[in-house]
Formats: structure tokens, sequence, C-alpha cells
């Protein structure tokens, strides 16, 4: 069997008394659109923190291509492919959104040490990003100042920003966060659109959106994996339904 | 954005018109006065255009700034106290100089964030300045007297005063230049990103520690060069070039002038320089005066005056 893109092996992380990851093993195959749900505070943003890179596991590994990355920082994980939203929107606000998509290109374009030609200028910066912000159906918002999007639109920013530099992996972070129903639909049929493409590790609390979208899912409960599967299989897991404070209907929607 | 005939720019021209003018008007009136203001203003517009690029565009606050001053100053001072007169070596001593401890401050500093990083850049300023008050053999506390200027071998002399000031301007015109491309440029993305969403950049894949290090040695260096010409402009240094206070009137300069604008940095540097000698006319406690002043441009004028500028562009 082919290695998973993704592969975390036993991963555990102690917040003083709160165990945020216990002994987590979890893997992404190449192509797959994986959704991680969980009640608050089971950990999953944790888990993304980890394996992007902005928390350090206190043991455990994580394998990525083939590569343990377990000690890279943040930008050499990014490097290998690895591209993150957040879950509170991050952006540079003072930027255009085109600004800042372009520096998600720039990132993943060679060293940035380059004193003199002006960055605004450079196609091979700015060409991508603009393809990336069209993707993502931002193309007529582009020399706007992020800080004046809309939430929704802020949101989509935050996926062009991780489509851009073409990666192998993207983790996103409750891309559907904060979204009226409206663009909730937008950003599924986005979503639905990029996992053609891109092998996707989704946290997300919207139970339609991820039955809807995800080829499996993982259940994460006080940092455990509970259940992994397909929709249907976790569907129908009784276990997943007990940790959604027992409610038997819960947020698992039927059919 | 185009170069248009906006009100920026064309105050913009007006300033450099009005400072490549100074001399000749001093030499036309016979009032030295004008030059010896201005040169001193070209040379702290300078200083503080170098801090601009860490603290307007790179949002770093160093509160230590006038170190690299003091740095470049007495790299020249005591190169001169010791003989060594030739600019071609006392010029590069005092750029490289200033370059290596901005490297070893910003590498420490740089570590930490808000007000630690302003904390840090201070006391490390401090450590410098009670450095050289320590130096006895080049005068300590008192400082050191340079008997003759910078020699470039005939090149320029910088004793004549009209030389040095459009020496000191065209350094200063310079600077603003290389500020503007590099702002502009890849690298200037990185910087101002790493100001507006530092933990962003490192999740997008910018080791952001080595740009941020690399424009606060940029910086540095520009401040040893402002410093060396304040050490050939005043023919002397001493310790107090790099005390806190000076360090504040930088960081003051660059707020009043407009944080992250080109020209506000020489904007504030003439706005101080001249609200200093004007109110000092009226009283002596001039400073009274200056701080409503300051925090007006602050509280109600964001951006500085450059910033009021801006917005006179758009009506």
């Amino acid at each position: 069997m082919a290695e998973a893109l993704l592969a975390v092996d036993c991963l555990t992380k102690r917040f003083g008394g709160i165990l945020a990851s216990d002994e987590l093993s979890l893997d992404v195959c190449e192509g797959e659109l994986h959704a991680l749900i969980g009640p608050n505070g089971a950990g999953k943003t944790t888990l993304l923190g980890e394996l992007a890179g902005e928390l350090v596991a206190d043991s455990g590994r994580i394998r990525f291509a083939g590569r343990d990355i377990t000690a890279l920082p943040v930008w050499r994980r990014t490097a290998l492919g690895l591209a993150r939203s957040f879950q509170v929107t991050s952006l540079f606000l003072d930027f255009t959104a085109l600004d800042n998509v372009a520096l998600a290109v720039q990132a993943h374009a060679g060293h940035s040490f380059r004193f003199w030609r002006p960055a605004r200028d450079q196609r091979e910066l700015r060409a991508p990003a603009r393809t990336a912000l069209e993707r993502v159906g931002l193309g007529a918002r582009a020399d706007l100042l992020a800080s004046r999007l809309s939430h929704g639109e802020q949101r989509q920013l935050e996926i062009a920003m991780a489509l851009a530099t073409a990666p192998r992996l993207m983790l996103l972070d409750e891309p559907m966060a904060g979204m009226g129903l409206e663009e909730t639909v937008r950003m599924v049929a986005l979503l639905r659109e990029l996992k053609r493409e891109f092998t996707i590790l989704m946290v997300e609390h919207d139970m339609d959106a991820v039955f809807a979208l995800a080829d499996r899912i993982t259940v994460l409960v006080y940092g455990r994996v509970i259940a992994s599967g397909s929709p249907a299989a976790i569907r129908a897991n009784a276990a997943v339904r007990q940790a959604y404070l027992g409610d038997a209907e819960g947020p698992v929607p039927d059919g | 954005m185009s170069a248009a005939l906006n009100v920026r720019n064309v105050a913009a021209a007006l300033f450099v018109a009005v400072l490549a003018l100074v001399p000749i008007y001093s030499a036309t009136t016979g009032n030295a006065f004008p030059l010896t203001l201005f040169t001193r203003i070209v040379i702290e517009a300078l200083a503080a255009t170098s801090l601009n690029l860490i603290l307007g565009y790179g949002g770093m606050v160093s509160f230590g700034h006038a170190a690299y001053l003091g740095i470049g100053g007495y790299a020249i001072g005591i190169l001169a106290h010791h003989g060594i007169y030739s600019g071609f070596v006392q010029w590069p001593v005092a750029l490289i100089a200033s370059a290596l401890i901005a490297l070893v401050i910003g590498a420490l500093c740089l570590r930490t964030r808000g007000v630690y990083f302003i904390m840090i850049t201070l006391a490390f300023a401090q450590m410098i300045y009670y450095v050289a008050a320590g130096l006895d053999q080049y005068g300590g506390d008192d400082g050191l007297t340079i008997y003759r200027r910078s020699q470039f071998a005939g090149l320029i002399d910088l004793s004549d005063r009209n030389k040095f000031y459009y020496l000191c301007l065209a350094l200063l015109l310079a600077s603003l230049y290389v500020t503007w491309r590099l702002v502009n440029s890849r690298f200037g993305m990185v910087i101002a990103g790493s100001r507006s969403n530092d933990r962003r950049m490192r999740a997008i894949g910018f080791p952001t520690y080595r740009y941020r290090l690399a424009a606060f040695v940029i910086a540095g260096t520009l401040g040893g060069l402002a410093g060396a010409l304040l050490a050939n402009n005043t023919d002397f240094v001493s310790p107090a070039m790099m005390h806190w206070t000076r360090s504040g009137d930088l960081i003051v300069m660059v707020v009043f002038g407009g944080m992250g604008s080109l020209f506000g940095p020489l904007i504030g540097a003439i706005a101080l320089l001249a609200l200093e000698y004007l109110l000092s006319r009226v009283t002596e406690y001039w400073q009274i005066i200056l701080g409503p002043l300051l925090l007006l441009v602050v509280l109600y004028g964001r951006g500085g005056i450059a910033g009021l500028l801006a917005r006179a562009d758009r009506g």
C-alpha cells in the first residue's frame, strides 16, 4: 500500500492538565477531502497547529510526503507544500486582496532578498495571484483592501492564499466559520471544486457541509480519535452520536 | 499608483527644491544661519529616514537608533584621533561598524516583540552610551574633538560648507531613493507583511526573522552614515549624540512626519528642528509647546504630516 500523504502517529500534546492531543493517529491520503470533526475543545485546532508547525507536540511523529516533518518550523513545512487557512481570519488587512495573495505566491518563489525590482510589477507574482482570486470568486475585488472585504469574502481570500501556493495539502480551519447561509453555499461549491485538485484536511462544525464534501471523516473527542471512516460509517457510529452530548439526532444529519 | 501631480508629490518636489536652494539663499543674504540649520536638518532627516525603514515600514519600534549615529560618529572621531583622516578608510569603517553592531543587537532584539523590543533596543543603546562615556582615552563624557574633517583625496572638500551641505543632501536623496526601491521590492513586501501580520507571514512560508534582521541592519548602517556626517558637521563626537533622548527625537520625527511614508521623516525633521528653533526664541521651555503639538498630530493627523497631505489629495 502506498504511504499516505500525511501520516500522524501517536501525537501527544499537553496544556497543563489538559490533553489536547492524546496519542492521536491519523492519515490523509492523496486526493481525499478528510474532515475533522468533534465537539468544542476536542483539540481540532491544536492538531492543525501541530501539523502546520505552530505548536510542537510533546511526543509522536508527523510524516508528510514521505518526510519526517515533526521538527520542522512552519515556513519549511509550507515550503514542502502544506498550506493553512485560519479559523479566525488572519489576513494582511492593510494590503489589497491581490497583494495578500501575491505575498503567498512570493513565499514560494524562492528567497525574497530581492531589494530592487518593484514586487507589484512582477507578472510571475501577480498573474498566479489573480488566477487564485478569480478561482475563489474575488476577481472583481482584487484591488480592495482586505479590511474592506465582507467576512465571507475574507474567508474566500484565506482560501485563495492557500490555493495560490499550489499546495500538496491544504489545512482548512473552519472555512465556513461565521458565514451566512448564502456564503456557506458558495463556499461548499468552491470546496467541491477544489477537492478535485487538492488534498484537503478540513476542520468544520457545519455538519451539512462536512457530510456533503468529505470522503473520510475523523471524529476527535478530548484529543482522541474515537472514529474514522466514510461519512456513512460515521453517521451510523454509535460512539459518535454519544460524543455529541448524547444527542441521538445531534449534528449528524440523516440521509 | 502613478506619479501623478497630487498634493503630496508637489509638496515633496517643493521641499527638495527649497532644500537645494538653501546655500544660494545663505550666500546672497550673507546669513549663514539657514545653511547651518538646514545642514543639521538634512542629516537628522537621513537618520530619521533610516529609522523609518524599520519603524514605519517594518513596525519595529527601535528606541535605540541614536546608537548607530554614535557608532558612525565615533568611528570617524577615533580614527581621526589616531591621525587617520582618509574618508576612504573612515567611512567604510563607520558603515561596517554600525552594520555589525546592528546585526548583533538586531539578532537578539528581534526575538522579542512589542514593549520588550522597545525596552531591549533602549537597553542596548544605553549600554553603548555608557561604553562611549567610559572611553577615557577618547574624551570619555566630554567627547572628542575632530581637528580635520574626512579627506577624500581632493574629490570633495568637506570643510567647504556648501559642498558639505550638498553632499549631505545628495546622500539623503539617495537614501530616500534606496528606501523607495526597498519598500516596493519583494524584500519590502516581506517587511511590510511582517508588520501587518507576522504569524500569517510564517504560515505562508516566510522565515520572517532573517528579513526583519536584514532590514534592521540596513537601517543601522544608514544610521551610521548619518553619524559620520554628523561628526564631520560638528567636528566633534560625544556620548550625548547617542543619549536616549536623541533616539526619542528620531522617533518623534518619524511619527510627526508620518510613519511609513517616504518623505515623512524629512518633513518630520524639518518640522521638529524648525519648531525647536522658532519656539526656543519665544520661550526657554519650548518643549511645553512642542509636546501638545505632537499630541495633536498623533491624535488627529493619523499618518503624521504626510498623512494630512495624503488626505488633502483625496479632497
